[in-house]
């Protein structure tokens, strides 16, 4: 295995992390500010706890996962695309790196980074409301996988993409609305019985319940239904990248 | 340079090599090409001929369709890794990572060919390639020179022992050009096998042991460039005449020859590599003719000719 290649990847698209540092920490916070601004204190207020949970502290796993799912998916699309767009995908494609390893570099660096806004997510939070982990190591759990699987399925929509608008519109048009439909900001036991079920085709339910499981030891579903989506979901994030090292899809002629 | 070479191996071995692309195009067509370790080999072919396409199948670039290819004899499917190791990739283009200063982006580059850190190799390559003193300056920041110097350092950093320099001195001016060729000169002695594309072909009249032709995807031609300029280069003995001549006179018919600058010169054609070359015959017949010179002088087709004939003949 090319590890020394791996790394060379890996730290290259962390440098990347720390020159736009500001793009990449700071606005996150921000937008985590102003959600607990806007929904924690002043609707938060208004709103009564949910299974026991504080309004504010029961939107933290939604709005992590909201957070962990845009930044994995943004960060692993734009790595891949970037030197496909700039030419410089040459020095890897000709490089003595298998697919492998040119995944675990570029999708190892997304989640990395995906994984440390979402604990800088999770600190801003501790300001403005009580947190609670009640199971830190599931949460860790859901946290990485979260990470990796988007951060793959980022990678994905970077070899599809053809142009800018492209690696914009899943993010945009598919994984926010999922998300925010998901749960993040309520419990889907709180829809009417038709959309609860419509809800459960919706694969981020599982996402953010596991993830809020974690949290409070309350789900929309069991825990084990959770683990089993993510994973599942993983793996067809794997086969995909598989058939298109194979066919050299968008990336080899 | 590392050694993985195998003795008594060419550097590159490419047999029955054939890449037809999506939309039908075949870019390959059925190549066979053999490069000597240590050897410049320039592979000349017009626009879209199939030079970069050649050039990205042997670097794992881009898939054939069919066919092999080896790199100092390791196949370059079964034995990637190795094959790649040996080989760095200077690209047509000017792609590079903007952002990164140059330093990081040749200890990138050497790491992504599983090479230890070697500060000492690098700095004395930037130096070598008047980039030292620009180490820290962000690439965006450099000129079009500079940038392909800074390709050049990328794909060298990992001390390939074959060098890949596809259209090395497009858009750059003449003492960058003449830079680059003691810089092929250089490597040429540590023992780096090089294939050079260009559309300079003073340049690889002034670089490469070997010419390749390449044309319709097809190489057309391998040969020895001493060998290639003798064999198929001609020669003109223009004669210029003391007094001008309406026509040829009819004996003289036999020879190629013209009349040129309104009957003030006679230009006779020949090949060089000829024993008879017909020159005594033309002498022979100016004298019968009473055709008298006042000066005359010798020109050589140069590669160029030679390659406008042979791609227009094909």
């Amino acid at each position: 295995m090319n590890i020394r290649g791996i790394a060379s990847i890996y730290k290259f698209e962390m440098a990347r992390m720390r020159r736009t540092l500001g793009q990449s920490l700071i606005s996150p916070v921000i937008s985590t500010v102003l959600y607990f601004i806007v929904f924690g204190s002043a609707i938060g207020s208004r709103i009564s706890d949910i299974d026991g949970v504080n309004y504010g502290a029961f939107i933290v796993p939604g709005l992590m996962m909201l957070t962990m799912l845009s930044q994995s998916t943004g960060n692993a699309s734009f790595g891949i695309y970037f030197p496909r767009f700039s030419g410089t995908i040459y020095e890897i494609l000709s490089a003595p790196l298998s697919s492998l390893e040119i995944v675990l570099g570029y999708v190892g660096a997304a989640a990395t980074k995906a994984m440390i806004i979402g604990i800088v997510v999770l600190a801003t939070a501790g300001f403005f409301v009580p947190l609670e982990i009640q199971h830190p190591f599931i949460m860790m759990f859901f946290l990485v996988m979260t990470c990796i699987t988007f951060s793959l399925l980022g990678f994905i929509i970077g070899i599809w993409a053809d142009g800018f608008e492209k690696l914009q519109i899943i993010p945009l048009l598919v994984i926010t609305p999922l998300t925010f439909l998901g749960g993040s900001f309520y419990s889907i036991n709180m829809l009417p019985d038709f959309w609860q079920k419509v809800s459960l085709l919706n694969p981020v339910v599982y996402l953010v319940s596991g993830f809020r499981w974690s949290f409070y030891e309350h789900s929309d579903v069991s825990i084990m239904t959770s683990v089993t989506m993510i994973m599942v979901f993983m793996l067809v994030c794997l086969a995909i990248i598989g058939v298109i090292f194979k066919t050299g899809y968008r990336l080899k002629n | 340079m590392s050694k993985q070479t195998q003795p008594a191996q060419a550097a590159i071995s490419v047999s029955n090599l054939n890449k037809t692309y999506e939309n039908g195009f075949k870019a390959l067509d059925d190549v066979s090409l053999e490069v000597k370790s240590g050897e410049i080999f320039a592979l000349l072919g017009p626009n879209g001929a199939g030079k970069t396409t050649l050039i990205s199948t042997i670097c794992g670039i881009v898939r054939p369709s069919n066919g092999s290819i080896k790199v100092n004899g390791f196949d370059n499917a079964k034995d990637y890794r190795k094959a790649r190791q040996c080989v760095g990739l200077v690209p047509q283009e000017l792609t590079t990572d903007a952002f990164e200063t140059v330093w990081r982006a040749v200890n990138f580059s050497r790491g992504l060919f599983g090479k230890k850190p070697n500060d000492a190799y690098l700095e004395q390559l930037l130096k070598d390639l008047s980039l030292w003193d620009k180490r820290d300056s962000q690439i965006r920041r450099l000129s079009g020179g500079m940038k392909r110097r800074v390709l050049i350092a990328k794909a060298l950093s990992h001390e390939p022992e074959v060098l890949f320099l596809d259209e090395p001195t497009a858009g750059v001016d003449v003492e960058l050009r003449k830079s680059m060729w003691a810089l092929v000169g250089k490597l040429r002695e540590r023992g780096v096998t090089i294939v050079l594309t260009t559309h300079y072909i003073e340049e690889a009249e002034e670089m490469a042991d070997r010419i390749g032709i390449i044309s319709h995807g097809k190489v057309i031609l391998t040969e020895d460039k001493t060998k290639l300029m003798k064999k198929l280069g001609k020669k003109e003995l223009v004669l210029e005449l003391q007094s001008p001549l309406k026509k040829l006179p009819k004996g003289m018919g036999k020879l190629d020859l013209r009349l040129e600058d309104d009957g003030n010169r006679i230009v006779y054609t020949y090949e060089s590599a000829k024993e008879e070359n017909g020159v005594a015959s033309l002498l022979d017949s100016l004298r019968d003719e009473g055709i008298r010179c006042k000066d005359f002088n010798t020109r050589e087709s140069s590669l160029e000719d030679i390659f406008v004939t042979l791609v227009k003949e094909k």
